[in-house]
């Protein structure tokens, strides 16, 4: 057993980290009160070029090849800075890319994949709809046969990169009887075809540089070879690319985390109550130690978990139960963060309050948290004995 | 063209330093290394150098301990070709003219016609190591060069460098040494494929014996500096506020200056 980090890990953390200081954490506050998805959009031109984009994947689909371990280190480091750009480059390589990775065809990677892991097209995932979110089984967006082509209409929401992606990654009902059994396939859309149009969703409570949409496609004709793997696997690369983005999220929540223990730490010694930096309380210590507590759990799951995926294991449970506890802690983390800043930690001018509010949505979005309690205990009641 | 840049692992600008229990050394536990900053601004320029000729090869050489074997391959995922690693016990107790002789010994090997350094290193900022191996070379050098132009003929360069409400531009025929200041450059991150090659690229180690060198020349008992001790500097005590009218307040301030200062 070997706990390091290869040194190919290290080199990619300590450039992250540069990268994250220098071109990420100066503008965080601006994209959020901004609403500044023009401001992620430059930091993921400055990111392409150096191989961010595509570093789970392997070198001949433009990638890095550094896995999912990279893929991890990556999304920590960047949630340091920003959950917005986290979550934008999240979508591209993790949700869009990932999909087609996992169920494309050789000349589908050379052509979609490939763009994306260098950072030429911006990449989505559209899965969720108005009527089915932890329900995404029940999805209603139609897709038709005519000739050469499937014809998709239907409406798509609180799709991430909906209105800025190139490609979009769509899963339609081919088959309404069949449903979640062979009934939903998955379609490689590019978003100049004739029928798409994407509305930008503004209203949020925090992610609020990220860009999410709502997609309609209306009589939208998509060639039979931008089918994903084969017609009705769709809910099956849906639900794979899903347990990986779900360990990937959870290893966003660790550079957060981290990052709100170090501010944390910085202002309890500051802060002076009662004649002395509030850092000498107990109270305030015992919140940091269980912080640290919280972030050592964190990260100890998650590398596991991204070390057994890139050994080529199926991770349904293990990537359900780091989103599940990592979002959570993430939010307990937040919370004492808060509590330590007092009245600061209230105020728009400090990054904790945007901490704060882009934490909230990990319980939610890519399956909420009780959604990943049902995977979990499916998983675990299917195998009988732990 | 071939470009040298002598680089040395320091710990990372935000470490917290502490003198070591002995009082010798700081304490090295839990920190976390990087590359010298000032080194980086010499690595930025050989490449940039070598992209504006499309030829050459660019060296980074350290010396240092195992562990500095990062501090090269972190240069090697930047663009660095070679990276050559200098390591031995006996160097112990050196000084920054035994780095400097080391160097010296190590650059002769190689034909080089240019060699950065940077203007200091953060940890012990000496800023000796790059004039002293000059000096030792025979060879021209500027020190603490914000501006860098390598003449067409490629026999000169011009570099510019900051003096007390001036620039001063100075030229020197090649071979010659730089050291490197702040805004010569925005130095580069490494890229995904320079990390994933940078294991493949030559690394060559190097001791004393090498580079026909012995403890004698450049250990402990060669240093002309030693070390006595490393202490933290005092902790500033809080200040002190006169309350009272303007004329009572400036009387009293200038008896405390005089009594307890003793600055007047």
């Amino acid at each position: 057993m070997d706990f390091n980090f290869t040194e190919e890990q290290s080199m990619l953390r300590d450039m992250v980290r540069k990268f994250v200081d220098k071109e990420v954490k100066p503008v965080a506050q601006q994209i959020d009160k901004e609403h500044n998805v023009g401001l992620i959009q430059d930091i993921l031109k400055k990111a392409a070029p150096l191989g961010l984009l595509g570093i789970p994947f392997p070198e001949k689909y433009g990638g890095a090849g550094m896995g999912e371990m990279g893929y991890c280190v990556l999304l920590e480091e960047l949630s340091h800075g920003c959950a917005s750009t986290s979550v934008t480059i999240g979508a591209h390589i993790g949700l869009a890319g990932m999909s087609i990775f996992l169920g494309g065809n050789e000349t589908q990677k050379e052509k979609y994949l490939k763009p994306l892991a260098t950072g030429e097209k911006i990449g989505a995932y559209a899965l969720t709809e108005p009527g089915a979110g932890s329900d995404a089984a029940n999805l209603q967006l139609t897709a038709k046969e005519d000739g050469d082509h499937f014809v998709l209409n239907g409406t798509k929401l609180w799709i991430t990169n909906g209105d800025i992606a190139d490609t979009v990654v769509v899963y339609g009902l081919t088959n309404p009887e069949l449903k979640a059994r062979g009934g939903i396939t998955a379609f490689i859309v590019e978003t100049t075809t004739p029928g798409f149009s994407a509305n930008r969703i503004e209203d949020k409570m925090g992610l609020r540089g990220s860009a999410t949409a709502e997609l309609v496609f209306q009589d939208l004709r998509v060639p039979k070879e931008n089918v994903l793997g084969q017609v009705g696997m769709g809910f099956k690369i849906a639900m794979e690319t899903l347990d990986e983005s779900r360990l990937s999220l959870a290893a966003a929540t660790i550079g957060s985390a981290k990052e709100l223990i170090t501010m944390s730490v910085d202002f309890a010694k500051k802060r002076v109550a009662f004649n002395q930096p509030i850092v000498h309380f107990q109270a305030i210590q015992f919140m940091i130690a269980d912080m640290a507590a919280e972030v050592f759990q964190m990260e100890s799951i998650v590398y596991r978990t991204a070390w057994m995926y890139d050994q080529g294991n199926k991770i349904p449970r293990e990537g359900a139960i780091c989103k599940l506890f990592c979002s959570e802690a993430l939010d307990r983390i937040v919370d004492k963060a808060v509590q330590i800043h007092g009245g600061n930690g209230f105020m728009g001018e400090h990054p904790v309050e945007r901490f704060y509010r882009d934490s909230r949505v990990n319980r939610i979005f890519e399956g909420t948290s009780e959604v990943q309690r049902m995977v979990i205990a499916e998983d675990v009641l299917k195998k009988g004995s732990y | 063209m071939n470009i040298a840049v002598c680089i040395k692992q320091v710990p990372a600008t935000e470490s917290k330093i502490k003198p070591a229990a002995d009082g010798l050394d700081i304490d090295r536990t839990g920190l976390s290394y990087v590359v010298n900053p000032y080194d980086e601004f010499g690595v930025e320029e050989a490449l940039k150098i070598k992209e504006q000729l499309d030829t050459g090869t660019v060296t980074v050489i350290t010396i240092g301990p195992e562990k500095a074997v990062e501090a090269l391959r972190t240069c090697l995922a930047v663009g660095a070709d070679e990276a050559i690693h200098i390591k031995d016990d006996a160097l112990t107790g050196g000084d920054a003219l035994c780095t400097a002789r080391v160097l010296a010994a190590a650059l002769k090997k190689g034909n080089y016609d240019l060699i950065f350094f940077g203007r200091q290193a953060i940890d012990d900022d000496s800023g000796a190591v790059g004039i002293h191996v000059a000096e030792l070379l025979g060879l021209p050098h500027v020190a603490g060069i914000n501006k860098f132009e390598l003449n067409a003929d490629g026999l000169k360069a011009v570099a510019h460098r900051q003096i007390e409400g001036a620039a001063e531009v100075v030229e020197a025929r090649l071979p010659a040494i730089f050291t490197c200041q702040k805004e010569l450059n925005e130095p580069r991150y490494a890229s995904l494929p320079g990390i994933m090659k940078a294991k493949q690229k030559p690394m060559t180690v190097w001791s004393l014996a090498d580079l026909d060198l012995s403890a004698e020349d450049v250990g402990a008992s060669a240093a002309k500096v030693k070390l006595e001790k490393i202490t933290s500097p005092p902790v500033r005590e809080a200040g002190k506020t006169i309350d009272g009218d303007t004329a009572h307040a400036v009387s009293e301030l200038v008896r405390l200056l005089h009594e307890e200062a003793k600055v007047l």
